[in-house]
């Protein structure tokens, strides 16, 4: 009943966004008027997409052009935290949602890009090429606290207290409640079905803090990219990277002695092929997480440009039948991002239990 | 590649790193540890008590045969019993029976001693009063014989006859 209910709520806020993000494009092409070329709103559909999939140093929720043909932006500044030369900390409101050049402690800075670069008075930004593609000015360090980390953040909150509070219901009582039925059977399951077969009953145990952690994060964070919200963390390379180095740290970490026979001096094959097979298996060690890492963001940065284009093309088409029609599949699309929001999940966890299973596979286990 | 390598952000790394390693820890510390131990006990909990219900059902079981041993016993036992009650009521009728018929002959012997005694004495006393009145007779007889001294003589005679002639 609670995961139906949940599944309910989740749809009708996926309407919510469609409706949000309509409501957003129409301001856009009423103030864009109407001479307006329609490639100019492919290109500003094609440019919004982006923007959504890219990180953000402010909470933004929406924005529009107001009557007096002036941008208004509706969302929260967040902090920008650089090194450059020293801790600089500022609110993201000094960029005017990257309009301006923020001016810290005598040092100017600008956002191009996405990326903050330190500029002159002016916010010029030069290149190195002739392309324009990579600007030349210096980038410092940069570990504000953008979009995707709040994000990250509010995971790692309602990661904590959820399970914290699940932990707590099983010392006055042996059976779970509350949201506990619904996580149990799934935390059972990643331990019957996805650990024990994969690891083995002697060493799982050593994993399963890190294959549940990874296993609701990922879940959590794809589901909440989902929302009218729509920060996706899990399209970011860096986050994902994380969790492919966690798992190839664990695997090289944990691995036994009939791992490394395994990669270095495979047994059973002839001496010439053993050598030939070393640089091989090596290279697979490192491929293996890095399949991790494109498949996940590869997933789900697909899955929202897809549903993004959709909902995108009711705007070129402007027809009777296109909205809808588009409407439509957006909706069942967003129903099959909910699939793969878990499936990917459930790959991850499943692949990382199964490197970690051949790391500490026994020599007498085949 | 180009824009893979363009979109990663050091910051971010950085940030998931941290919060993500430090999630790992606290939920294995605060979450993950409890939860699976107490699954596992309750787990273990459910197995002992399918173990202890299958003992009890064995128990019940050797119980049941138990008791039905100690039914066929104690019948066997109360047949034995009837059967010894049989043959001692049997033995004690028998015996009884027996006990009677000796008792029975004995009577009749005493009482077959106590005529014959009761008989001779009987006729011991009608022999005395037989001898009693035939003296008497004998005395009357004698004083009639004697009355006269022929009589006298002739008895004499007689008797000397008689006595010659034994």
């Amino acid at each position: 009943m609670r995961r139906k209910f949940s599944i309910k709520k989740i749809t009708f806020l996926l309407f919510l966004v469609s409706f949000v993000s309509v409501a957003q494009h129409n301001e856009k092409t009423d103030a864009a008027n109407a001479p307006k070329e329609e490639k100019d709103l492919k290109v500003t559909i094609k440019e919004y997409i982006n923007h959504h999939l890219l990180d953000s140093y402010d909470f933004g929720l929406f924005s529009y052009t107001n009557d007096h043909n002036e941008k208004v932006h509706i969302g929260s500044p967040l902090p920008v935290i650089l090194w450059d030369n020293g801790l600089k900390v500022f609110s993201s409101s000094k960029f005017h949602y990257g309009e301006t050049v923020a001016e810290v402690d005598g040092n100017h800075y600008k956002v191009y890009h996405n990326k903050i670069y330190k500029t002159d008075a002016a916010g010029t930004i030069t290149y190195a090429g002739d392309d324009h593609s990579h600007p030349s000015n210096v980038k410092p360090l940069d570990f504000s606290i953008t979009k995707n980390v709040v994000m990250i953040f509010v995971v790692f909150l309602i990661m904590f207290f959820m399970f914290k509070r699940m932990a707590k219901n099983y010392k006055k009582n042996p059976l779970p409640t509350g949201i506990g039925r619904l996580l149990e059977p799934i935390i059972l399951y990643i331990r019957d079905d996805i650990a024990i077969p994969n690891i083995g009953a002697k060493h799982y145990k050593k994993y399963m803090s890190y294959l549940l952690t990874v296993f609701f994060f990922v879940w959590i964070v794809n589901l909440l990219g989902l929302t009218p919200l729509g920060v996706n963390v899990t399209n970011n390379v860096a986050v994902t990277l994380v969790l492919a180095l966690i798992t190839f740290i664990l695997t090289t970490v944990t691995a036994n002695k009939n791992y490394w026979a395994h990669i270095f001096w495979m047994p059973g094959v002839p001496k010439l092929m053993r050598i030939v097979l070393a640089p091989i298996e090596v290279l697979g060690m490192i491929i293996k997480p890095f399949s991790l890492m494109i498949r996940l963001y590869a997933n789900i940065t697909a899955g929202h440009i897809v549903l993004m284009s959709i909902i995108g093309l009711m705007f070129i088409f402007k027809s009777w039948i296109g909205s809808p029609l588009s409407f439509g599949l957006a909706i069942a699309l967003s129903l099959l991002e909910l699939l793969v929001a878990a499936l990917q999940a459930y790959i991850f966890t499943m692949l990382s239990a199964l490197y970690f299973g051949s790391a500490v596979e026994e020599h007498d286990d085949h | 590649m180009d824009k893979l390598i363009n979109d990663f952000s050091l910051g971010l790394f950085v940030w998931m790193g941290v919060l993500f390693v430090l999630l790992v820890l606290l939920l294995k510390k605060y979450a993950w540890k409890p939860i699976l131990d107490a699954v596992n006990e309750r787990e273990e909990g459910i197995k002992k008590a399918l173990e202890s219900a299958e003992n009890a059902k064995k128990e019940m079981q050797n119980l049941a045969s138990d008791n039905e041993a100690l039914i066929k016993e104690a019948r066997a036992e109360r047949d034995a019993m009837l059967k010894e009650a049989r043959e001692i009521r049997e033995k004690m009728i028998s015996e009884a029976k027996e006990d009677a018929k000796e008792q029975g002959a004995k009577m009749i012997e005493n009482a077959v001693i106590a005529i014959d005694q009761e008989k001779q004495a009987a006729l011991a006393h009608l022999k005395k009063e037989v001898g009693d009145l035939s003296m008497i007779i004998a005395e009357a007889i004698l004083k009639k014989e004697l009355s006269s001294q022929d009589d006298q003589i002739k008895l004499v005679e007689g008797m000397l006859k008689d006595v010659t002639l034994n």
